[in-house]
């Protein structure tokens, strides 16, 4: 007696054959949305108090970095000014524009700016601005070009594959000191090589492996261990 | 009479009762499963079984929400009943690999009755074991975190450490024996497909037979693909236990650090497993009537395997007391003191007379082929086992090497719930087994009668 049709036949060698493609698209749709803007907000523009451009800050007017993130050389945090650094400008110029009307009213009240925060970090990562502006890490490398967005987002992933991909060859990004706010700044080649200690450089990978020991940057297993970052 | 029956026969006693025809034996098995009404019993050992299995659920539901401080671990003893248990369980799985890949490839004919039910053990055992691990992990939910996969961390596991081993050979242990087992059962699938007046269970059956019909090249087929599984089980009967072994052997702590642990293990495993096989197979042949399929030479086997396998551990244990005393180390001295005479002397005492006293008693031929005294010593070795694994992991833990990290182990009901839970899930797997599938390999009986003897030219 027969229980299945003769179809049955096929159709069970088609379910097994086509079974691990569906698996494998599975898994490729579990690690692209794990690594999308969705998961990471990678790319995307966070509604703020106040619509504030970087570009029109930096490239506009020429402000360095630090004029407002004062602590970014020498402490972990590289600090969100206080209403007052922007009065120090907003006092004189732009004095009626509405856009600045919270900024004012901050100012009136004694009441910080509630900025949402772009780049963050989950707490059992210890991270600290100073050392990698001290040991050459440039501002773009990590941020991405902030003096070209007129509302800030977030640069990268900030998963932990991103860090690790320069913490495992941190001589492939490393510059000069005196560039890292340079924010047009360009990795050395033949036409434009970058001078350090009164040597030449024509390309990245002898100026960094230089850097790594001008630095005195920890041997790669010092800072791929755990609890350089997760203490 | 032929050389085969001989071989069969001879002896102490068959492997199966003189009398049954290809039929009979065929009725006899898949009535368990097809004709028989299911009884009173049954439903009130499942029910049992059951409850202890939602009891061990509600521990983990628990377990889950308020963390592993629930239990009774904490430093010294981070490694509690979680570890004992998970090597108790997985070392009881070991005999059903060695019943169905080593014997089968030794050709050990007896294997036939007992390898299926002993097989749906081991991956039971081990699916209790699996649970441990995960549950200690303290964040369970992460626990895909232990397999290498291309993860946004960019990390994958530490390859040097034999907890890592250890996933990999748990995992492969538990899909070889599920390939072996479900292979095996293919053709008296068919046979239930095939013998079952109900629909449902015609069209279950059949998908799970995978359209075999018991031609000549089925069955070609058939033998070259078990014999490799058996090939390829047969090194992760001495491999699984090792690896976890390991778990112990690899670190610096007085009692874990030592070379014999992998054989003493492995040993230790199949005796486990042995006894369990004998706790499961001396009430099933009892209940279900099968005292002709599973025979006094059966038990006699499976007693000897005990006894031999028994002297094994016995002489780990001898190994480790004269160790500590000759190596002159003062953790090892004291660890051996300490098993005798420390806070918890009484268990290790309690081990030695589970383990090494009581079963020599299977040097009496009576006593091997009583199937009521076969239990209670198959149940004091388990307990004896479990014991082992328990003076191995605490009493190990519990005397740091500076007396300021001195602490005690107490289980709490939380422990006991979890531990006690996986025998109910162990039992409700075995019942729901039992009454479903065919516990003993149908056809593979049936090559044993004399019939099925191909006769000389």
């Amino acid at each position: 007696m027969q229980i299945f049709h003769r179809s049955t036949n096929t159709i069970s060698r088609a379910t097994i054959f086509g079974a691990v493609f569906v698996i494998a698209a599975l898994f490729w749709a579990m690690a692209e949305i794990q690594r999308s803007p969705y998961v990471t907000y990678e790319g995307v523009v966070k509604p703020q108090p106040v619509a504030f451009s970087h570009q029109h800050h930096v490239t506009g007017l020429g402000i360095d970095c630090r004029y407002c993130h004062t602590s970014v050389e020498d402490s972990n945090f590289a600090g969100i000014p206080p209403t007052k650094t922007c009065m120090n400008c907003h006092a004189q110029i732009w004095t009626n524009a509405a856009l600045l009307e919270p900024v004012r009213e901050s100012y009136r009240t004694d009441k910080s700016l509630q900025w949402t925060r772009v780049n963050q970090l989950p707490d059992y990562v210890y991270f600290d601005h100073s050392i990698h502006i001290n040991k050459g890490v440039g501002c773009n490398t990590c941020h991405g070009q902030v003096d070209r967005m007129p509302l800030m987002y977030q640069y990268a992933s900030l998963q932990m594959e991103w860090c690790l991909n320069c913490h495992r060859a941190p001589e492939k990004h490393l510059r000069p000191r005196d560039q890292v706010f340079n924010m047009e700044y360009q990795q050395p080649v033949a036409g434009n090589p970058a001078l350090v200690d009164g040597q030449s450089f024509t390309d990245q990978d002898s100026l960094g492996l230089f850097l790594v020991k001008k630095y005195k940057l920890r041997t790669e297993r010092d800072i791929t261990s755990c609890s350089t970052c997760h203490r | 009479m032929d050389d085969r029956t001989d071989d069969v026969t001879v002896g102490s006693a068959p492997v199966i009762e003189p009398g049954y025809t290809f039929a009979t034996v065929t009725d006899k098995i898949s009535a368990i499963v097809l004709t028989r009404p299911t009884s009173v019993a049954w439903l009130f050992g499942f029910g049992v079984a059951f409850l202890l299995t939602m009891m061990m659920l509600y521990a983990i539901g628990y377990l889950f929400v308020r963390g592993v401080g629930i239990w009774g671990v904490n430093i010294p003893v981070g490694w509690g009943f979680a570890i004992v248990n998970f090597v108790w369980w997985i070392g009881i799985g070991h005999a059903g690999t060695l019943i169905s890949a080593i014997l089968l490839l030794l050709r050990q004919s007896w294997r036939n009755s007992i390898n299926r039910f002993a097989e749906a053990m081991t991956l039971f055992a081990v699916a209790c074991a699996g649970l441990f691990p995960v549950l200690h992990l303290g964040r369970p939910w992460l626990g895909y975190w232990l397999f290498p996969y291309p993860n946004t961390m960019k990390y994958w596991p530490q390859f040097r450490s034999p907890l890592v081993w250890d996933v990999f050979a748990v995992s492969t242990y538990f899909t070889i024996s599920l390939m072996f087992w479900f292979i095996g059962l293919i053709p008296d699938l068919a046979t239930l497909r095939d013998r079952s007046g109900n629909r449902a269970a015609q069209i279950i059956y059949g998908i799970l037979a995978m359209g075999w019909r018991g031609s000549a090249r089925h069955w070609a087929r058939y033998e070259t693909a078990y014999l490799l599984l058996a090939g390829l089980a047969t090194p992760l009967v001495l491999s699984v236990h090792t690896v976890v072994s390991f778990d112990f052997a690899i670190s610096m702590v007085p009692g874990w650090h030592t070379t014999i642990f992998p054989p003493y293990f492995v040993a230790g495993a199949i005796y486990s497993g042995f006894a369990m096989v004998l706790v499961l197979a001396i009430p099933i042949r009892k209940f279900y009537g099968l005292e002709d399929f599973i025979t006094e030479r059966h038990l006699q086997n499976s007693a000897k395997v005990m006894l031999a396998t028994g002297l094994i551990v016995a002489y780990g244990y001898g190994i480790e007391a004269f160790m500590g005393w000759y190596s002159g180390n003062r953790y090892d001295t004291f660890l051996l003191w300490n098993r005798l005479h420390g806070p918890y002397h009484f268990w290790y005492w309690m081990l030695l007379v589970c383990n090494i006293g009581i079963p020599q008693v299977l040097w009496i031929r009576n006593l091997r082929s009583s199937p009521v005294w076969l239990f209670l010593i198959s149940l004091d070795i388990l307990v004896g086992m479990w014991l082992e694994r328990f003076v191995i992991v605490v009493v190990s833990l519990h005397r740091d090497f500076l007396n300021s990290s001195w602490g005690m182990y107490y289980p709490t009901r939380w422990d006991w719930m979890t531990y006690i839970g996986t025998i109910g899930m162990f039992l409700a797997l075995m019942f729901l087994f039992l009454r479903i599938l065919p516990a003993i390999s149908i056809f593979e009986m049936r090559t044993l009668l004399p019939q099925a003897e191909v006769k000389p030219e």
